[in-house]
């Protein structure tokens, strides 16, 4: 087969593959667009449940939903990016280095339902936390703190060495060089890989299962130390636990979840957008 | 008058020796050029005297290194105000991607220096000593990214200008420039040599000739001579000096 050919070929098998990712993923979203459109509705975004669920709104769910999410930023971010300007400009690299990236890489790979387990073992029970917003945002924290850290890592690594070097000849010192240049270069990737943590967060359902989540609560959540309802796990329940639920309501839910998530990777796609014009004039 | 004296220093890479009991005085206000083939050490050498190879893992640094009175070797000596008094601009151009201004006042700023019209002033200076106003004086708050590769260089001059250093090291700082703005950057070089005391790596044994005073043959991590350039060019005394200035190897 001449080059030509191979060349044709070589790109039609790669547009293939790339529709079996995207079609399935566009029909998914579509699918459940069309058929949950049909229940969103003020009143169903800001309402609380009546009815066992089938009625009123769902937005209780929201907001547990919401605050865990920021629980989730609030702890797992900070740990994140600083594990990782620690391990990528001041660790020495020996045995005891070599065997903390092991440890994380490792983290990266255990099941949301161990994290699960871990969080009812450690926050909700020996701490005492109980099952409340603290615990499950905690265990969140946990979940995604290995994406956050390998991926801040990879944004800072891809900071030139010229840029680092430039600072130091210049008579700044390591944090200096740290805080002015490297970590404003890093911050797109670094925010990057923050939102795909925290678009995993908001949709996981066995961790808060185990730490968190309630079905039904009379009330709004006022402390971080109450029970909380949270979307994926109202999903799951309504799925299959609540007979006589309305096909509509269901895909609602997973609608504004979805919608959610997708506002959370927008907000970050901005903020990404807006970093690189500023950190290159 | 001896700036940097450097007395039997020895500097290792792991167990790799780089550079064998240099022996050194670099004078004040003049240029003086470091050659010799790749891999001999002079950009090692160059490094040492403003401790940048303390950045690389399992360097060992043995010897004496006095900057005028001060021996900078010393475990007590304070690093980044070493840096402040010995400058250094790089082979490829890098300016950080901030502003024009930003990259000039980046050193000063981080010296504690706040005022803006203090920072002006030293903007003006220093874009001014190293032959960029003109060129950057209406685009100062644009991005220092959009200059030219020579223009960059000389910006990056111009930001180790603006800390007022006694000493610039130049590690091949036209190598990567077109020929006319190794020109005009060789140029420069004479004009600030009324100031400062230069040090410049090269491997264009024509460059070395053309702008320095002193010059430095090294090889295989020994300093093989040091003399006047003309000197050296004309009538060597090591035979490995005048194999290499004529070419016979390089």
């Amino acid at each position: 087969m001449n080059k030509q050919r191979q060349e044709k070929m070589a790109f039609a098998v790669l547009t293939v593959l790339m529709l079996i990712v995207v079609v399935p993923t566009l029909l998914i979203i579509g699918f459940i667009f069309v058929k949950g459109i049909g229940a969103i509705n003020w009143g169903f975004l800001t309402e609380m449940p009546r009815k066992g669920m089938t009625e009123g709104g769902i937005f209780p769910a929201i907001v547990g939903t919401l605050y865990l999410v920021i629980g989730t930023i609030a702890f797992a971010l900070p740990l994140g990016i600083g594990s990782a300007i620690y391990l990528t400009e001041y660790a020495k690299h020996g045995r005891l280095y070599r065997f903390i990236r092991l440890s994380i890489l490792n983290l990266a790979g255990v099941p949301s339902v161990v994290y699960g387990l871990f969080g009812l073992g450690l926050f909700v029970l020996f701490l005492g936390f109980g099952s409340s917003i603290l615990a499950g945002a905690l265990t969140l924290g946990c979940l995604i703190l290995p994406i956050t850290i390998t991926s801040s890592e990879e944004a800072l690594k891809s900071v030139p060495r010229s840029y680092r070097e430039a600072s130091l000849a210049l008579g700044a010192t390591k944090w200096q060089t740290i805080y002015k240049v490297v970590l404003p270069h890093a911050m797109p990737g670094i925010l990057t890989g923050a939102i795909l943590g925290i678009g995993r967060a908001a949709g996981e359902t066995a961790p808060i299962l185990l730490t968190v989540a309630a079905f039904f609560l009379p009330r709004l959540p006022k402390s971080l130390f109450d029970q909380a309802m949270a979307l994926p796990y109202h999903l799951y329940i309504i799925s299959t636990q609540v007979p006589n639920m309305p096909e509509e309501v269901k895909y609602g839910t997973a609608l504004v979840l979805l919608g959610i998530v997708s506002i959370f990777f927008a907000i970050a796609n901005i903020v990404r957008f807006k970093f690189r014009k500023l950190s290159n004039l | 008058m001896s700036k940097i004296s450097v007395k039997d220093l020895n500097l290792y890479y792991g167990d790799f020796q780089a550079l064998k009991n240099i022996n050194l005085n670099i004078e004040e206000k003049k240029v003086t050029a470091l050659i010799g083939p790749s891999g001999c050490g002079k950009s090692t050498f160059l490094r040492t005297l403003n401790r940048m190879n303390d950045l690389i893992d399992g360097v060992k640094t043995e010897g004496y290194l006095h900057l005028e009175d001060q021996d900078i070797y010393r475990s007590d000596v304070d690093v980044v105000a070493l840096r402040r008094r010995v400058g250094m601009v790089f082979q490829k151009p890098n300016p950080f991607p901030k502003s024009i201004y930003e990259n000039v006042v980046y050193g000063p700023r981080r010296y504690g220096i706040k005022e803006k019209k203090q920072l002006d002033e030293i903007v003006e200076r220093s874009l001014k000593e190293a032959a960029l106003w003109d060129e950057a004086k209406d685009r100062l708050h644009k991005s220092a990214l959009g200059l030219s590769g020579g223009q960059q260089q000389r910006l990056c001059i111009a930001r180790a200008l603006a800390m007022r250093p006694e000493v610039i090291l130049m590690d091949e700082p036209t190598s990567a420039l077109d020929p006319i703005a190794t020109s005009k950057i060789e140029d420069l070089i004479e004009t600030l040599k009324e100031n400062y005391t230069i040090v410049i790596v090269t491997h264009s044994m024509q460059q070395a000739a053309r702008i320095s005073d002193k010059t430095a043959f090294f090889l295989m991590g020994e300093m093989i001579e040091f003399d006047d350039t003309s000197k050296i060019f004309t009538a060597p005394r090591d035979q490995r000096t005048e194999d290499y200035v004529t070419g016979r190897f390089g």
